[in-house]
């Protein structure tokens, strides 16, 4: 596929990603911009808001599978989580428990907690935290889907590595705090957030996907996204929440960072996995990564 | 106050704690038996290895101690700020602490915490709010950032938002804020062992997020429930 037939994902607005990734015409949304009011909070500080308060909500299929979609709008406050936006996630997440759909699917495009409702933003993504892990409790998938300008950086970061499992492209970025802001604070000898190369090789969807914490990784195509959310529901089986797995994540998580700990780079890495060339995974393209990770030593 | 003297008073009868790399583990006896204490001090900027001791400790207490509920002392800057770090997807490593509280409320161990210094954002998400209750010492900060730091980020003049903070809970660092907001339960004058007791007793079950309507019963956010509300019944169209 050529770059100039793509459906970029990542400059789509949150509306056309739904439309894409849902089974044509099959979208019903939650509390549409008619029924709902823009943040009073952002009111109070002159700035404008939105109608939808920065996410789309609703439900919908995917190849006839009945799912629940939450998306976020990453060019409106930058994705970021305010008193509605978050409210309105949690509610779709409770109204999942009851009515159980095959799953439920955000499309995270967030910078994380909106700073001008600061604490509203904290205790919503808390809020949704425990919402995803109720959902999973009971028994339904929640897949994140990340690929848009904001990634999945700070509060929505972690929510994103609480879902059952992530689908991310190249161009999608997943991490706590934003290399601008650890360039403001450590200084730019510690992250240069202007070498977006060197942000890629930390943060982006390849590396992500080459050490496993995301499931799946697809172009930069809104009908490749839907593909590989189809994918990934056709054989999910979400399993109960128990000491074995969280046990075994413990055992993965100490030992990546006895092995990795001291690296600074995807490059170090990549290596450390045993890709022979590292230098040359950020230029591949997906078929190939894919190929180069299912020949990695397990 | 440090956190010995702190412990003291909430554990007259006894307590062993170890603390490592800012991570405290250990037990202590209240009057409802032996509890799990652990949590970081010296606002610890939480990074994979304490995250890890954290949710290693929970797992054991799990394994060899069903039920026994857990009490964390919160004192955290918010997340370690390094490249390294993030490389390793520190944002997983902290949903992984988190799955492990909530685990632990799934296997029936009641949990609460108390902020003894700072909660930022990050390092607070990840163990403080995700426990049944949090509660606050009345000298701490518990924020997001602090108002000068919003005031770069936003853009937003520092001097209006001093003046908005004095009347709005939303956005403004402050214990009495988040209780407002309903993400802490309340403030606690000082460490007590009749208080934890207390607040230990009172844990609902099953532990619900209710979070949302304290926030509404005090004034704090006064939207979020009847959004919430609306999504869960809205006459969605087949």
């Amino acid at each position: 596929m050529t770059r100039s037939t793509r459906k970029s994902w990542f400059e789509a607005t949150a509306r056309t990603r739904i439309a894409g990734l849902l089974d044509a015409g099959s979208f019903c949304e939650i509390m549409p911009p008619a029924e709902s009011q823009p943040s009073p909070h952002l009111a109070q500080l002159d700035l404008p808001g939105a109608f939808d308060d920065g996410v789309v909500i609703g439900c919908g299929q995917i190849e006839k599978r009945p799912v629940f979609v939450a998306a976020q709008e990453g060019q409106f406050m930058g994705g970021a989580v305010g008193e509605i936006h978050g409210a309105k996630m949690v509610g779709l997440l409770r109204r999942a428990v009851e009515e159980k759909p095959a799953a439920v699917v955000l499309l995270i495009d967030s910078g994380g907690v909106r700073l001008h409702e600061a604490n509203a933003g904290l205790i919503a993504i808390s809020e949704i935290m425990r919402a995803v892990l109720d959902a999973r409790a009971a028994g339904l998938p929640v897949i994140a889907l990340v690929g848009g300008s904001c990634g999945a950086f700070g509060g929505m970061g972690i929510v994103a590595k609480l879902c059952s499992a992530i689908v991310i492209s190249e161009e999608g970025r997943l991490a706590l705090s934003g290399p601008e802001v650890i360039e403001t604070v450590a200084g730019v000898e510690e992250f240069d957030a202007r070498d977006r190369a060197l942000v890629w090789r930390v943060t982006g969807g390849k590396h992500r996907y080459l050490m496993g914490d995301c499931a799946a990784l697809v172009e930069d195509d809104i009908p490749a996204f839907r593909a590989g959310a189809a994918e990934l529901l056709a054989a999910w089986r979400e399993p109960e929440p128990g000491i074995a797995q969280l046990r075994a994540r413990q055992k993965m998580l100490e030992d990546r960072l006895a092995a990795y700990g001291d690296f600074r780079d995807g490059l170090q890495v990549w290596a450390a996995l045993g890709v022979a060339q590292p230098e040359t995974v950020p230029s591949i393209d997906r078929d190939s990564l894919v190929a180069l990770k299912e020949g990695l030593p397990t | 106050m440090n956190l010995n003297d702190i412990l003291d008073s909430l554990f007259p009868t006894g307590h062993t704690v170890s603390l490592v790399n800012h991570v405290i583990t250990g037990e202590a006896m209240t009057a409802q038996g032996k509890v799990a204490v652990l949590g970081t001090t010296d606002a610890a900027a939480i990074d994979h290895a304490m995250a890890l001791a954290l949710s290693g400790f929970i797992l054991d207490t799990v394994e060899k101690h069903p039920g026994r509920p857990l009490i964390f002392m919160v004192d955290t800057s918010g997340q370690a700020l390094s490249r390294s770090q993030e490389l390793l997807c520190l944002n997983g490593s902290l949903a992984h602490l988190a799955s492990c509280v909530d685990l632990a409320r799934r296997q029936g161990h009641r949990s609460l915490s108390l902020v003894t210094a700072n909660a930022v954002s990050g390092g607070f998400l990840s163990f403080g709010l995700m426990t049944d209750c949090t509660y606050a010492l009345s000298d701490a900060q518990v924020r997001v950032m602090d108002l000068r730091a919003m005031s770069r980020v936003t853009k937003i003049a520092h001097e209006r938002l001093v003046a908005l903070a004095g009347n709005s809970p939303t956005f403004a660092p402050g214990a009495e804020n988040y209780v407002r907001m309903g993400g802490i339960e309340a403030i606690w004058p000082a460490p007590s062992a009749a208080l934890l007791e207390r607040a230990l007793a009172s844990v609902a079950c099953p532990p619900d997020d209710r979070r949302m309507q304290k926030a509404l019963e005090r004034g704090g956010r006064n939207m979020a429930a009847d959004i919430a509300a609306r999504v869960q019944n809205a006459k969605v169209g087949t």
